[in-house]
């Protein structure tokens, strides 16, 4: 198996797949190697685990999908301890979210309980059922899906819970020219079938360790520490932006970085992940659209000289 | 639960560490240092004691000394200060209090406000060793002090670091100041006086001339090497066997003693006898030494304003010389004056004990008989001791009260210059000539480095002086008969086997270089820095070209150039980041350059964005533009050296600036 070099080959793959969302696969990486949790926010059918399978497949990693229902019990994710009776003991049976890449479709339809059990794991990166901890395995992604909030029969994720999402994206309609070459072309499910892996999970630790080493400058702390001052004070926000989203925002753009095979982390980097980093934790007193939130934000802090 | 007592320290005063604790110890090290030499002996102890046992708190944790213990050695200090000095005000007792306090200081350290006030005592401290003394090793001792408590204050503000750092930054800041310093020394108005005489520093005892002669007394004088004045001539200087000092003239004689006589208090402002002949210029000067006489060669015709000369031809000054001063005389130094002297001052000079020295009178009425005339007798004096087995030495044999002159003249006939200064003097007088004592200083070492004579106490020396009625006061130097070199040479040929005060010794060529080097140094801080008065300011400032240095120039040069030296400061400080700065006024000279065309950078946008963003619309400025971009963006947030990277900025933002408007086609 032939091990990329480079990120951008793996992007260039996915993006013969899922066609006009350069963009969002490239964050969706950048969110990977940064070492974070990604929730996909969108009406159904746009590509959103298609994604997900495409992110797994061409790291060749495990990936386990777990459609929530308002039915769904923290077991049937975590996993529970059956008896046996030849071994005559209690034998634990590991639940989904034993494995490399998880696809938690659908989260917002399940009861918070079972999403708390979801995004505990998620933190601490290991499951405690029946006084045992366990570790899940390294890397651990989770990609959730949720449909916009206005559908029925949903348990949106309160806030606290949004924060433990490193990024959130909304996938959105493919442009014409996309929408059509889906429509001429293969059959996406066979397509994926025949996508061959060009990573491995040992190259996303790599690039991940690598992302952490990346040189950051005072003076690209000095402009992450200006933005979340901005969302703090600057009127225009309920919340503005915790420690952890900061540090998340400063993580996801080292990641951003090595993604652009760049030594050192630019504004340009952080700008990139601002709006997915940033806008699910600021939640917005006059709400906008996300586009219109995005330029806001960017375009409201000056870079430090 | 644990039950802490509530703190001494109110919340807004922090606790001073250990470490800011040892640098206070280190100021009260370096404030008390300077003055080792002159706290009375028993405050120095206790001082020691205290400063030893707060050192040993420090370093090992002993119990530091309690209120009351601090109470009972203020109370105590106080009352073993104004015993020792018989009051608590003035410079000795205000000084030794000030001592006592600082390690008592030491000893109620909780906050840093109590470290400002040991900073702030240490500083005063310093000031007040300036009034003992100012030569150039105490200026440096104090100058090394200084940094030590400059460093101290910067521990005490700011955040912990590494001492050699510290010190290093506290002689930055003192570097800083240097040239304030120099300006403030220069162009700050100067009163008439001096500027670190105290009153009391003349009460000091001090080595030199005095107003009498007895056997003895100048030969105490020649072991000291202490200098008594250095002089400059004009011209060319004369060869020492010509350079006789003139001090207090000694006519009136008990038997034993000599002393000054009616002539030497009456005083005028010009010499009492116009004095004809070729003028040396020179300037002399005078170490501090207690009394109002000054020092001019023989025989002076021009005195500095305020100066009076005495009917006997000693200079003096208005005032006792409490300080370093320098003056200008003019002498002619072949001169005889006083053809036309007054008859009282010839009979003062002619005058004798009535009885005493029976052998003397009558060796002398013996030699007056021989000789006929008065220019033969002394000739016929001088031949005696020329003739005869005297003995030059610094450790004459002791002489009885009664008949001294006998007993030197007949029996030991070992002396030191006032001993045959005297028999001469009394000799010549018993022969019937009008003769009388001359003191002062004699000769003295022509510095090689900086050609100022150097007078010194070991120079001391008296002679006679006869009045000849043909001639005047002539100059007879008896010593000169009996050892040539000792006005030819000075100190440094006696016999062999004579204890010759170290600093007269004529062997040690290395030592005696050294020393001249020492002294010229000494010397010129004298010259330019403590006796940097009003008139030296006022010649120096002429020569520098000030027209008119009254003190409203002065205060204008000094504001104008202090305000320049502040400003070129700051302006060296903004540039010590030189990178960053550099950098960052490169980047905006590069928005500066093509905001003009429309094509600025928006405030929020980065480097390489700006660079794509310009460059699709303006694909001829791309390269240039790209090229900057990187160079930005690899040195402001990679790391890379800012400097060139801001030169080359410079040099793209010009090549843009030239292109920004599109050529028409």
């Amino acid at each position: 198996m032939p091990i990329a070099a480079a990120p951008r080959a793996l992007i260039d793959a996915a993006s013969e797949l899922i066609l006009g969302k350069r963009s969002r696969i490239e964050l969706a990486l950048t969110c990977l190697i940064a070492g974070g949790h990604l929730l996909i926010e969108d009406v159904p059918g746009t590509g959103k685990t298609t994604l997900a399978h495409v992110l797994a497949r061409l790291f060749g990693l495990d990936f386990r999908r777990v459609q929530f229902t308002s039915d769904l019990l923290p077991a049937d994710i975590l996993g529970v301890s059956v008896f046996e009776r030849e071994s005559g003991g209690f034998r634990f049976h590991p639940g989904p979210v034993f494995t490399q890449v998880l696809l938690a479709d659908e989260v917002n339809r399940a009861t918070p309980r079972t999403q708390s059990a979801l995004l505990e794991a998620m933190e601490e990166h290991q499951v405690s059922v029946e006084g045992e901890t366990r570790r899940l395995p390294d890397p651990f992604f989770v990609i959730a899906t949720q449909n916009p909030a206005s559908q029925i029969g949903t348990y949106p994720l309160p806030e606290s819970q949004l924060d433990r999402f490193m990024m959130r994206l909304t996938m959105g309609y493919p442009d014409p020219a996309a929408e059509r070459a889906l429509l001429t072309g293969r059959d996406r499910r066979s397509l994926l079938e025949d996508l061959a892996p060009c990573a491995d999970a040992a190259q996303l630790i790599r690039w991940r360790d690598e992302a952490q080493a990346l040189h950051v400058a005072d003076a690209l702390i000095d402009y992450v520490q200006a933005l979340i001052a901005h969302t703090r004070d600057g009127g225009r926000y309920r919340l503005g932006l915790s420690p952890r989203a900061g540090l998340a925002l400063l993580a996801a753009a080292r990641a951003h970085a090595r993604v652009h095979e760049r030594g050192h982390v630019l504004p340009e980097d952080v700008q990139a992940v601002l709006p997915a980093v940033a806008l699910h934790r600021l939640p917005l007193i006059d709400p906008l659209p996300p586009d219109d939130a995005a330029r806001m934000l960017l375009q409201a802090v000056a870079l430090p000289l | 639960m644990m039950f802490r007592r509530p703190a001494k320290t109110a919340p807004d005063l922090p606790p001073l560490g250990a470490q800011r604790t040892g640098w206070l110890l280190a100021v009260a090290a370096s404030a008390l240092l300077p003055h080792a030499d002159h706290l009375p002996g028993w405050l120095g102890a206790v001082t020691l004691l205290l400063f030893t046992w707060r050192l040993a708190q420090w370093k090992r944790g002993w119990p530091g000394a309690s209120g009351w213990i601090r109470t009972l050695l203020i109370i105590a200090g106080c009352a073993g200060i104004s015993l020792t000095f018989g009051r608590l005000f003035g410079r000795e007792p205000g000084v030794a209090l000030l001592a006592l306090l600082l390690v008592l200081k030491l000893h109620e350290l909780k906050s840093v406000r109590d470290g400002h006030t040991v900073v702030l005592l240490g500083y005063f401290m310093l000031l007040a060793a300036f009034t003992y003394s100012q030569t150039p090793a105490m200026a440096a001792l104090l100058f090394a002090a200084m940094g030590v408590i400059t460093a101290a204050l910067i521990a005490l503000t700011g955040p912990p670091a590494a001492p050699l750092a510290l010190l290093r930054q506290s002689g930055w800041m003192l570097a800083q100041a240097l040239p304030f310093m120099l300006v403030l020394f220069v162009l700050f108005p100067r009163v008439p006086g001096p500027l670190w005489g105290l009153p009391l520093d003349a009460h000091g005892a001090r080595t030199g001339l005095s107003d009498s002669m007895e056997p003895g007394s100048i030969s105490q004088l020649s072991q000291s090497g202490e200098i008594a004045f250095r002089a400059r001539f004009d011209r060319e200087a004369p060869p020492a066997r010509d350079l006789y000092w003139r001090g207090p003239v000694l006519t009136e004689f008990d038997g034993r003693t000599w002393r000054q006589g009616t002539a030497a208090r009456r005083t005028g402002g010009t010499p009492p006898h116009p004095v004809i002949g070729p003028r040396s210029g020179y300037e002399v000067t005078l170490e501090a030494h207690g009394k109002n006489w000054l020092f001019a060669l023989e025989t002076v015709a021009a005195l500095p304003p305020g100066a009076r000369v005495s009917d006997d031809w000693q200079v003096l000054s208005g005032d006792v010389v409490r300080n370093r001063r320098r003056d200008h005389f003019e002498s002619v130094l072949a001169a005889r004056p006083g053809i036309e002297e007054w008859s009282a001052h010839i009979d003062a000079a002619r005058r004798l004990p009535r009885d005493g020295n029976p052998r003397a009178r009558a060796l002398a009425a013996e030699l007056r008989r021989q000789s006929g005339s008065d220019a033969a007798t002394v000739d016929a004096l001088l031949r005696l001791f020329r003739r005869e087995a005297f003995v030059y030495t610094l450790t004459p044999p002791l002489l009885p009260g009664a008949d001294g002159i006998d007993a030197f003249l007949f029996d030991t006939r070992r002396g030191f210059c006032e001993h045959y200064a005297g028999a001469f003097v009394f000799l010549a007088r018993a022969a019937g000539l009008p003769a009388r004592v001359v003191t002062g200083y004699q000769g003295g070492e022509r510095n090689s480095v900086d050609s100022f004579i150097v007078v010194r106490q070991s120079d001391a020396h008296a002679w006679a002086e006869v009045w000849l009625p043909a001639e005047g006061w002539r100059r007879v130097d008896p010593t000169a008969a009996i050892l040539p070199s000792r006005v030819e040479r000075g100190l440094a040929d006696l016999a062999a086997g004579e204890p010759v005060p170290f600093v007269a010794r004529a062997d040690l060529g290395w030592l005696r270089d050294l020393r001249h080097r020492w002294e010229a140094a000494n010397n010129a801080w004298n010259q330019w820095v403590l006796s940097y008065d009003q008139q030296r300011q006022r010649e120096l400032l002429s020569r520098l070209g000030m027209a008119q240095p009254d003190w409203q120039t002065m205060t204008a040069w000094m504001a104008a150039l202090c305000g320049v030296m502040a400003g070129a400061l700051t302006l060296w400080a903004l540039r010590r980041a030189p990178g960053r700065d550099a950098l960052a006024r490169a980047w905006a000279g590069l928005d500066r350059a093509l905001a003009p065309a429309g094509l600025g950078r928006a405030a929020w946008e980065g480097p390489l964005d700006y660079a794509e963003r310009v460059a699709a619309a303006r694909p001829d400025l791309a390269a240039d533009l790209r090229a900057a971009c990187t160079l930005y963006a690899d040195a402001r947030y990679g790391g890379a050296p800012p400097a060139p990277a801001a030169r080359e900025i410079r040099a793209r933002s010009r090549a843009l600036r030239r292109h920004r408007t599109p050529h028409r086609r």
